[in-house]
C-alpha cells in the first residue's frame, strides 16, 4: 500500500488537495494511507518551498499547485 | 477598453431593470454591475500571467540564481521584484522564508522577498487596475516593490539573525547539502496554459465572493456619500491621517478584493491617495495572521521589529504621496 503525504501548514489549498486525492483514490478503487504533513519543520525536511506539495512513498511529486484528479492519478500508477 | 461593458451595463440596468438614470438607486446598481464584471475579467487575466511567469520563473530557480550570483546590493532589488511577481498565498510565506535562508540567501534580502509578496500581487493588481487605472496602478506596484527592497536592506543591517527560532538558526548553520539544482520541467506550452488556467480560475472561483462584496459596499457609498464628504475630516490638510490609517489598518486583516472597491470610494469622496495608499499598504502587506505564521520561525522580538519596519515605511510613502501627487 502507498503512503501518500500531503505537505502544507494548513491553508485552504492544502485541504483541496486533500479531497482531489481522497476522490482520485476512490475513482482509480486504490488504497493508500493518506497523512496531512502540518508541521513546518517536517515540511522543510523534504526541501520544499512551495506548497501544498505531495509526496508519494517518500518521494517528492509535486509542489506548489493544488493537482487535477487526472493528474493525482498518474502519481499513482 | 471597456466602453463596451459600460453600455452592457446601462442597458441592463436603465433598460432592463427600468431604473432611474439619474436615480441613486440606478447609480449604484450600475457601478455595481460594472465593476464587478470588469474586474472579474481583469482578475483573470492578470492571475494567469503571473501564474505564466511562475511556471516558467519558479521560486526555486530565483534562489538557485540569489545563491550562484554576486550582486553588489541589487539582489535585494531582485527579491523584491520576485515577491511582486509571485503569486501570494500568507500559508506558503512560511516556507518560502525557511527555504531561503536555509539555501544561504542573507535575512535581508529574504525579507526584502517577504514584505513584497504580500504587498504587490495579483489580486490587488487587477483591482487597481480597474478601480484607479493603469497610472495608479504602477505607481502602486513601484513603490511596493521600493519599500520592499529599502526595508529587506534596513533590515538586514540590524543582526537580527540571533532572534530567529533555534531550530531555524541551526537550519543556516548547518547550511544545507547544496540545494539540487533548479531543473526546468520539460512541459509543452499547451499543457502549461491549461494548468496555469485551472489555476487561475481557482484563485478567482475562491475570491469572487469578497469582490462583490466590496464593490456592493462601494457601490452603496458611491451613490448615497456625497462628494466630499470625507474631505473635511480626512483631508491633506491633516497630516496625522496618515499615520492614524495606518495604525488602523495593520490589524485590520482583510483581502485586497475586499477593501479595495470601499477604498476607490473613500479616495472619490475626498479622502486623499497618500493616506489611502498607505491603509492599503498596510492592510494587505501586514496582518495578524501572517504575524502568527511566522511566530514559528522567527521570535516575537523579530517578528515586532519587522512590522514595525515596514509600518514606519508604510507610513513615509503615505506622506510622500500626498506631497507630491
Amino acid at each position: 500500500m502507498k503512503t501518500i503525504k500531503i505537505l502544507g501548514t494548513g491553508c485552504p489549498k492544502c485541504k483541496q488537495t486533500e479531497s482531489v486525492i481522497n476522490e482520485a483514490l476512490a475513482l482509480s478503487g486504490q488504497q493508500a494511507e493518506v497523512i496531512k504533513v502540518e508541521d513546518i519543520q517536517k515540511i522543510m525536511e523534504y526541501n520544499v518551498m512551495s506548497t501544498p506539495a505531495i509526496v508519494v512513498d517518500e518521494v517528492l511529486k509535486m509542489k506548489g499547485k493544488v493537482p487535477t484528479v487526472s493528474e493525482v492519478l498518474a502519481l499513482l500508477a | 477598453m471597456f466602453d463596451w461593458l459600460q453600455n452592457l451595463a446601462d442597458w441592463l440596468v436603465y433598460g432592463v431593470f427600468g431604473l432611474e438614470e439619474s436615480s441613486k438607486l440606478g447609480i449604484a446598481v450600475n457601478f455595481f454591475f460594472y465593476d464587478t464584471i470588469k474586474i472579474l475579467i481583469l482578475l483573470m487575466l492578470i492571475t494567469t500571467l503571473m501564474g505564466l511567469v511562475n511556471a516558467y520563473f519558479p521560486v526555486e530557480r530565483l534562489r538557485d540564481f540569489l545563491q550562484r550570483k554576486k550582486l553588489y546590493g541589487l539582489e535585494n532589488l531582485l527579491a523584491s521584484f520576485f515577491g511582486a511577481i509571485t503569486p501570494f498565498c500568507s500559508c506558503s510565506s512560511v516556507p518560502l522564508f525557511i527555504g531561503f535562508v536555509q539555501g544561504g540567501i542573507p535575512l535581508g534580502v529574504t525579507f526584502s522577498f517577504l514584505i513584497t509578496s504580500p504587498l504587490v500581487n495579483e489580486i490587488a493588481l487587477a483591482m487597481f487596475i480597474g478601480l484607479f487605472g493603469i497610472k495608479f496602478t504602477v505607481i502602486y506596484a513601484v513603490t511596493g516593490i521600493l519599500l520592499g527592497t529599502i526595508g529587506g536592506m534596513v533590515l538586514g543591517r540590524m543582526g537580527l539573525e540571533k532572534y530567529l527560532s533555534d531550530w531555524v538558526q541551526n537550519l543556516i548553520k548547518a547550511k544545507t547539502e547544496a540545494s539540487e539544482a533548479y531543473r526546468a520541467e520539460q512541459v509543452p506550452f499547451k499543457e502549461r496554459l491549461k494548468a496555469v488556467l485551472h489555476e487561475a480560475w481557482g484563485i478567482v472561483k475562491s475570491i469572487v465572493i469578497y469582490v462583490i462584496i466590496g464593490i456592493g459596499i462601494g457601490a452603496a457609498m458611491h451613490g448615497y456619500v456625497p462628494e466630499n464628504f470625507f474631505a473635511q475630516y480626512l483631508g491633506s490638510g491633516q497630516w496625522w491621517t496618515v499615520p492614524f490609517a495606518v495604525i488602523l489598518a495593520v490589524p485590520l486583516y482583510s483581502n485586497a478584493a475586499g477593501i479595495i472597491p470601499v477604498i476607490q470610494v473613500l479616495v472619490a469622496k475626498g479622502v486623499p491617495i497618500g493616506t489611502s495608499i498607505a491603509f492599503m499598504m498596510a492592510t494587505i502587506g501586514l496582518s495578524i495572521p501572517e504575524g502568527t505564521l511566522l511566530k514559528k520561525v522567527m521570535s516575537t522580538r523579530l517578528i515586532s521589529i519587522y512590522f514595525g519596519v515596514v509600518t514606519l515605511f508604510i507610513i513615509i510613502s503615505g506622506f510622500i504621496f500626498n506631497f507630491i501627487l
